[in-house]
């Protein structure tokens, strides 16, 4: 629970920032609360003020956007086999509220509870969709009133957080491997080809490199596990259970 | 108002949602090999771990150009990290990295 708030402050204070740089670039009211609704992906609509507001045209925009959300497939791949036995319509309905946040509270969920648990992935989503929406019109509206979340250190909330969570799914080898290797390929390939590119190779490859790492280690779980125990059930989505712990 | 972007959203919108949806809807997954599925598994921490290393040493979100490595940032994600680690709780060691760098930047404005 403190995890997700922890989240919730960090999309709330980056929601602050981008509501006012909407206003600040010229978007209505009604544009800037469509991004956040359609697109929901803080940088790509960070990304889309700057674009828009020195004319750059749509289609690169609209490119730009695919490359930079390239990650979520990576996220709704590693959920799928969790969620596999799930109906169409609840899946194509958690797909839009997939972003880093969610996915970063919901697969430590699901592996620490060897299951998939659907009302603790809406709970995770509730934590910074709804927030995020809320911070755009506060900072749409009154932003200028706002302290500036760099100063206070706010900035350093995500990249904290996904490390934190990164480490946290570490239980062997393998998966120290994949970190390692993800974050080093992404910041090289960041620092030469732009911070999506970095992403999404740090993302694709990391994962390859663990797979290089012989054999399976004590703590190693979840979808892919060896055990029937660690695979993930049809059944058992307790509320009580996960986030809300 | 001017609603003239509303229409670059919705096209924004349907050039993400995809990348979100369609592993998830892809029939199948749950017959993958067991090599997919191990590959898939370790996705998350290859993933986050990508994410928080390009936010503090690369930056420059949303194309622009990389601004190079920020040392404080990376000490404060570093910091989290060993919490994290040692606590067992991401939220104290996200507090302890938005200390380390709030109180930097307090006592060395740049």
């Amino acid at each position: 629970m403190l995890d997700a708030l922890g989240m919730t402050a960090s999309a709330t204070a980056f929601g602050l920032v981008y509501g006012l740089a909407a206003r600040q670039g010229g978007f209505s009211i009604v544009e800037m609360l469509a991004m956040s609704v359609f697109v929901l992906a803080g940088a790509a609509q960070f990304a889309a003020i700057g674009l828009v507001t020195q004319g750059v045209p749509w289609a690169a925009i609209v490119l730009l956007t695919a490359l930079l959300n390239a990650r979520h497939l990576l996220y709704s791949a590693a959920l799928a086999p969790w969620l596999a036995l799930r109906g169409r319509l609840p899946r194509a309905a958690m797909a839009h509220v997939l972003t880093d946040e969610t996915f970063a509270l919901t697969l430590p969920l699901f592996r620490r509870l060897g299951r998939a648990d659907v009302p603790g992935y809406w709970l995770a989503s509730a934590f910074i969709v709804p927030p995020w929406i809320v911070a755009n019109l506060l900072g749409y509206l009154g932003g200028q009133s706002i302290p500036d979340p760099h100063r206070l250190g706010l900035d350093i909330v995500f990249p904290a957080a996904m490390a934190g969570i990164a480490v946290g799914l570490i239980g062997g080898r393998r998966e120290l491997v994949a970190a390692s290797v993800g974050a080093i390929v992404a910041v090289s390939v960041g620092l030469l080809a732009g911070t999506a590119l970095g992403i999404v190779a740090g993302g694709l490859l990391g994962p390859l490199a663990g797979l290089l790492v012989p054999g399976r280690v004590a703590g190693d779980a979840g979808p892919g596990a060896a055990g029937a125990a660690d695979r993930p059930t049809e059944h058992g989505d307790d509320p009580a259970m996960g986030l809300a712990d | 108002m001017s609603l003239d972007l509303v229409l670059l959203a919705l096209l924004m919108g349907a050039v993400t949602y995809p990348s979100r949806a369609v592993p998830l809807l892809a029939p199948g997954v749950e017959r993958l090999p067991p090599i997919a599925l191990e590959y898939l598994r370790l996705v998350g921490p290859g993933v986050l771990a990508a994410l928080a290393a390009v936010n503090v040493v690369v930056v420059g979100t949303g194309g622009s150009a990389p601004t190079g490595p920020h040392p404080v940032e990376i000490l404060a994600v570093l910091a989290a990290v060993v919490v994290v680690r040692w606590r067992h709780s991401v939220f104290l060691g996200i507090v302890v990295a938005v200390v380390i760098v709030a109180l930097t930047r307090a006592l060395l404005p740049t």
